[in-house]
């Protein structure tokens, strides 16, 4: 598409791309005065609470509302078949790129069976949350216990308990990919390792939970909700499709976000409800799930057991992977997204950044009687990281190879793409070789290996671990939403405008939740246009103020929305240029803006501000020729074209020390290169790698949803799930390789997750590196000093 | 369902507050919904996020664990009277320089946390200032950032005290 090495704006000295601009949210935060849902209260608002099932599989029999509906302040009690009424349909989660998935229909809240344990059955809506509450107590709902399904092990057997037994089996989807010969290159492998891995269940946990207010005028039938949302556009059209009400007519307003990571681009049945109460009731509604609501019915996600083999040659060529994923979801495929996600990225992701042609594997989803799971940070990546990657040690371990030069030897060379992977996927503009070389330096790998082999002698027992990873970001159409038929929009749009001021307005369809999507996009509309950073304001999370578009999910804001905003505004520019070119009576091409002023171009001689055009184009327009409409306002939008992703590439080095007798891990620290193509504002990449990480880093070593025998989840309060808390993390030394991606001028690609999807490998690679004198293996997350301990053989 | 309200008269970010409160409504809740404060925040509502750290009595205390009627006759302070007072505005710089924050749910209870560390004005090592914070959860930045944040205020002070 680009020439490369071609000189952009945002190449130029004055180009404010590339610098650690401090984000205007964050001045509110220090301070208090950031706005979330939760903050917002508008006059007559009255608040839900739910009554949600203790069991995980039962049958309502009855329901008795009227004493909780006599409760002073109680405005409305609606059961679940009430909701359904007021539905268009039930949701069904399954996305016809996935042929064979089947799910079963569900509603917002339980109409006649319960399916999890949390799933609503009664809304009740009075004048304080506390007053919700109290009357939710007085509903009585008689239940029939039916028999669950609990793990997923033995979920897909023939006996099995069926968590819908219109479904006939508990399989939600199979999938297979065989590439090369895999057969024939185990039979004659040198070498072959093997290992079986299982990650337990762990949930989102963002600090601000799930919140909304709707707010319904029965008169104009408008209704604006106010959420913690990613996708203000996807919530749009699906609450106006479940509910019934013209798109056009619903506000989707995100205003602060505490904290999504994917959990917050899902519907949940409680949000429909309190909209749907809003909607009967004509007076605003808030709904703010406490933090047990959360734990029992947030997504959750990662539940995987996957046996993985590697044919290694003696000289340490990887000659062939095969894996075998068994993921456990919950009992419906979460709308509009599925559940089965989790899965098919694990296959498309094992093994990616080695050159093997040969790879089998293969995916089964299982229905479980818990709440569903879904897309949570870096979906699947942290599980095919962590599989591939502790495949590669192995091999190391046996053919008697260091793990950095394994890696060294099988990595795609930086100057072979674009290729294809053996999973199918196309992969190009990548840097293994670079980062790998990059991480062996900051680590001073050579020295860590010395000292943790002295300290060895000591009995002291560290480990290095370093884990590889290629990381999907920014999913095309031509992939699993926009071509799977859900309402999700994978292209995105920004609209950049001068106002009479000559300062610029930019209204962008990605969001931000602390990321820094909107400072992002204001020093690319300022590189671009030729402004100063504070002349340019950006606005984004409101479906009424910005131009369609997908939202913020799977690392796409600056890559897309990014590209998107950069054409815009380079619009923008040129449309100065040429209004300056008449007003000058000057050729634009000798005409350059910056910092806010057209100058000549080269001798950087200040011409005229932009205020001046700004004036003349708003409101002295005759003082322009009479051919010259002036075009104030530049929407542009940006789409991929065939690719699945714009891949990145990277990766992770960790040093920790394990405690033999306790089973503790201490992690001294941890290194992360990686490749996000051309940083937009360094500072806010480096912390989406170092945040990301660390999320990485709780999954792998405490986070957990532990459930029982009758799927009863048994901590659900921070107090019982841990998770990554100062005290134990380390510093995290982050660098970038800058290989642009060709699919846009840009060249940004994503970077939020490339910590998480890859640290939960690196650190079990570690800790396996550190025990490895007591032949121990851990292939367990969370290591948890139970499962050390295990595998030390010291309980 | 009845339940006890109490009246009870305190002192919030330095001005005379008189309220009648339900026995059962912790501060947090209180400072939110009656005074409009919205800077504290609730994570977890049992004591571990640190999200609804506030001040009462000048001792750090969680907001959520502590009954609004508890806190007749005391005094106050949250992350708007703490903003106000200027006494870490220097940190506040720093936060935002050194992008401590992401959501920022997590950032006035931080703040309240280490505007207690910074007053003790003792020096501390990377890892005790970790320690300090290590009651306040952030799911955001994986606290290295918060930590170089108050690191870097930390030193800048004594730096100012040396010169
Ligand atoms: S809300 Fe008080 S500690 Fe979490
Ligand atoms: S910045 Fe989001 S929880 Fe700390």
């Amino acid at each position: 598409m680009k020439s490369k090495g071609a000189i952009t704006p945002l190449d130029r000295q004055h180009s404010y791309v590339g610098r650690n601009l401090s984000r205007d949210k964050a001045k509110r935060a220090v301070n208090g005065r950031g706005r979330y849902t939760d903050d917002i209260t508008l006059p007559r608002t009255v608040h839900a609470a739910f009554v949600r099932s203790p069991y995980a599989h039962a049958m309502i029999t009855d329901i008795d509302v009227d004493i909780a509906k006599a409760e002073e302040g109680v405005v409305l009690v609606m059961t679940g078949a009430e909701l359904k009424e007021l539905c268009t349909g039930p949701w069904v989660g399954t996305l016809s790129v996935f042929p064979t998935m089947k799910t079963a229909p569900q509603y917002p809240m339980a109409v006649d069976r319960a399916c999890w344990q949390g799933e609503p059955v009664v809304m009740v809506v009075a004048n304080s949350r506390a007053a919700a509450e109290d009357a939710a107590e007085l509903v009585s709902i008689t239940y029939k216990e039916l028999p669950v399904v609990a793990h997923k092990e033995t979920a897909l057997e023939k006996n099995s308990n069926l968590v819908h037994p219109d479904l006939k089996d508990n399989l939600a989807y199979e999938k297979v990919i065989d590439t090369g010969d895999v057969g024939e290159a185990f039979a004659g492998a040198d070498h072959v390792v093997e290992a079986t891995f299982d990650f337990g269940r762990h949930t989102a946990v963002s600090l601000e939970p799930r919140a909304i207010l709707a707010s319904f005028e029965k008169d104009t039938e408008e209704l604006t909700i106010y959420t913690s949302s990613q996708t203000p556009h996807m919530f749009q059209a699906i609450i106006a499709r479940t509910l019934g009400l013209p798109e056009h007519k619903c506000r989707v307003v995100a205003p602060f976000v505490g904290g999504s990571f994917g959990l917050k681009i899902h519907s949940f049945g409680d949000e429909f409800a309190a909209t749907a109460a809003s909607l009967k009731l004509g007076r605003p509604v808030k709904f703010i799930a406490d933090r047990l609501e959360s734990f029992l019915t947030d997504i959750h996600a990662r539940e995987n057991t996957v046996t993985g083999k590697m044919a290694v040659s003696s000289q340490g060529k990887i000659e062939a992977l095969e894996i075998d994923i068994l993921s456990g979801v919950g009992a419906y495929s979460q709308y509009p997204r599925t559940s089965v996600f989790e899965a098919n990225q694990i296959l498309n992701i094992t093994g990616g950044p080695y050159k093997h042609q040969n790879y089998k594997a293969r995916m089964r989803v299982a229905y479980m009687n818990k709440v569903p799971t879904s897309q949570y940070r870096a979906v699947g990546h942290p599980i095919g990281n962590s599989v591939g990657e502790a495949l590669v040690d192995l091999a190391a371990e046996k053919i008697g190879m260091d793990p950095v030069e394994i890696r060294r030897r099988n990595i795609m060379e930086d100057n072979s793409y674009p290729r294809t992977t053996a999973s199918g996927i196309e992969v190009a503009d990548m840097s293994h070789q670079k980062c790998l070389e990059t991480l062996v330096e900051r680590m001073k790998y050579d020295d860590l290996v010395q000292e943790r082999n002295s300290l060895r002698a000591e009995g002291i027992f560290r480990g290095i671990g370093i884990a590889a990873f290629i990381k999907g970001t920014a999913p095309g159409p031509a992939g699993y939403y926009g071509a799977g038929g859900a309402p999700i929009a994978s292209q995105d749009a920004a609209t950049v405008k001068i106002e009479p001021s000559g300062n610029i307005i930019c209204a962008v369809g990605v969001t931000d939740q602390g990321q820094g999507v909107d400072t992002v996009m204001q020093q690319i509309t300022a590189g671009a246009v030729g402004v100063l950073p504070e002349m340019v304001r950006v606005i984004e999370g409101d479906t009424d103020a910005t131009p369609y578009g997908g939202g913020t999910y799977a690392s796409r804001a600056t890559a897309i929305g990014g590209e998107a905003t950069y054409q815009a505004a380079l619009a923008l520019r040129a449309e100065l240029l040429r209004l300056a070119g008449a007003l000058l009576q000057r050729e634009p091409e000798t005409l350059d803006i910056i910092d806010g002023n057209v100058v000549d171009l080269g001798t950087e001689n200040i011409r005229m501000p932009l205020a001046e055009i700004g004036r003349i184009g708003h409101f002295q327009v005759a003082e322009l020729p009479n051919d010259i409409q002036p075009q104030l306002s530049h929407t542009k939008r940006f789409r991929l074209n065939d690719a699945l992703y714009i891949f990145t590439n990277g990766i992770h080095g960790a040093y920790v020390e394990v405690d033999c007798d306790t089973g503790f891990i201490t992690l001294l620290k941890q290194w992360v290169v990686e490749d996000c193509g051309r940083v937009i504002n360094p500072i806010l990449a480096d912390e989406q790698v170092r945040g990301g990480s660390v999320q990485g880093i709780g999954g792998a070593l405490y986070e957990h949803c532990i459930y029982d025998d009758q799927a009863q989840l048994l901590n659900g309060s921070l107090i019982d799930y841990l998770v990554p808390m100062a005290s134990e993390m380390p510093d995290i030394d982050v660098a970038h390789v800058q290989t642009h991606t060709g699919v846009s001028e840009l060249g940004s690609k994503g970077v939020g997750e490339s910590g998480t999807g890859a640290s939960p490998a690196v650190v079990m690679n570690a800790v396996n590196d550190a025990i490895s004198p007591f032949e121990a293996k851990v292939t367990v997350q969370p290591m948890t000093p139970d499962v050390l301990l295990k595998a030390l053989n010291r309980i | 369902m009845a339940y006890d309200f109490l009246d009870i008269k305190l002192i919030v970010n330095g001005e005379q507050v008189s309220a009648r409160v339900p026995a059962r409504m912790h501060l947090v809740d209180f400072l939110r919904m009656e005074l409009e404060l919205t800077g504290s925040h609730l994570g977890c509502e049992h004591g571990i996020c640190g999200a609804c750290s506030v001040r009462v009595d000048g001792v750090v205390v969680r907001g959520c664990l502590v009954l609004a009627a508890q806190c007749d006759g005391s005094d106050v302070l949250t992350i708007e009277g703490l903003s106000e007072s200027k006494e870490v505005v220097d940190l506040q710089n720093t936060f935002v320089e050194r992008n401590a924050m992401q959501c920022g749910f997590c950032t006035p209870g931080m703040l309240m946390t280490a505007a207690e560390l910074l007053a003790k004005n003792d020096k501390m090592a990377r890892n005790e200032i970790r320690e300090f914070m290590s009651g306040n959860f952030c799911r955001c930045t994986g606290y290295h950032a918060i930590i170089d944040a108050i690191e870097i205020t930390m030193e800048a002070r004594r730096e100012e005290e040396r010169s």
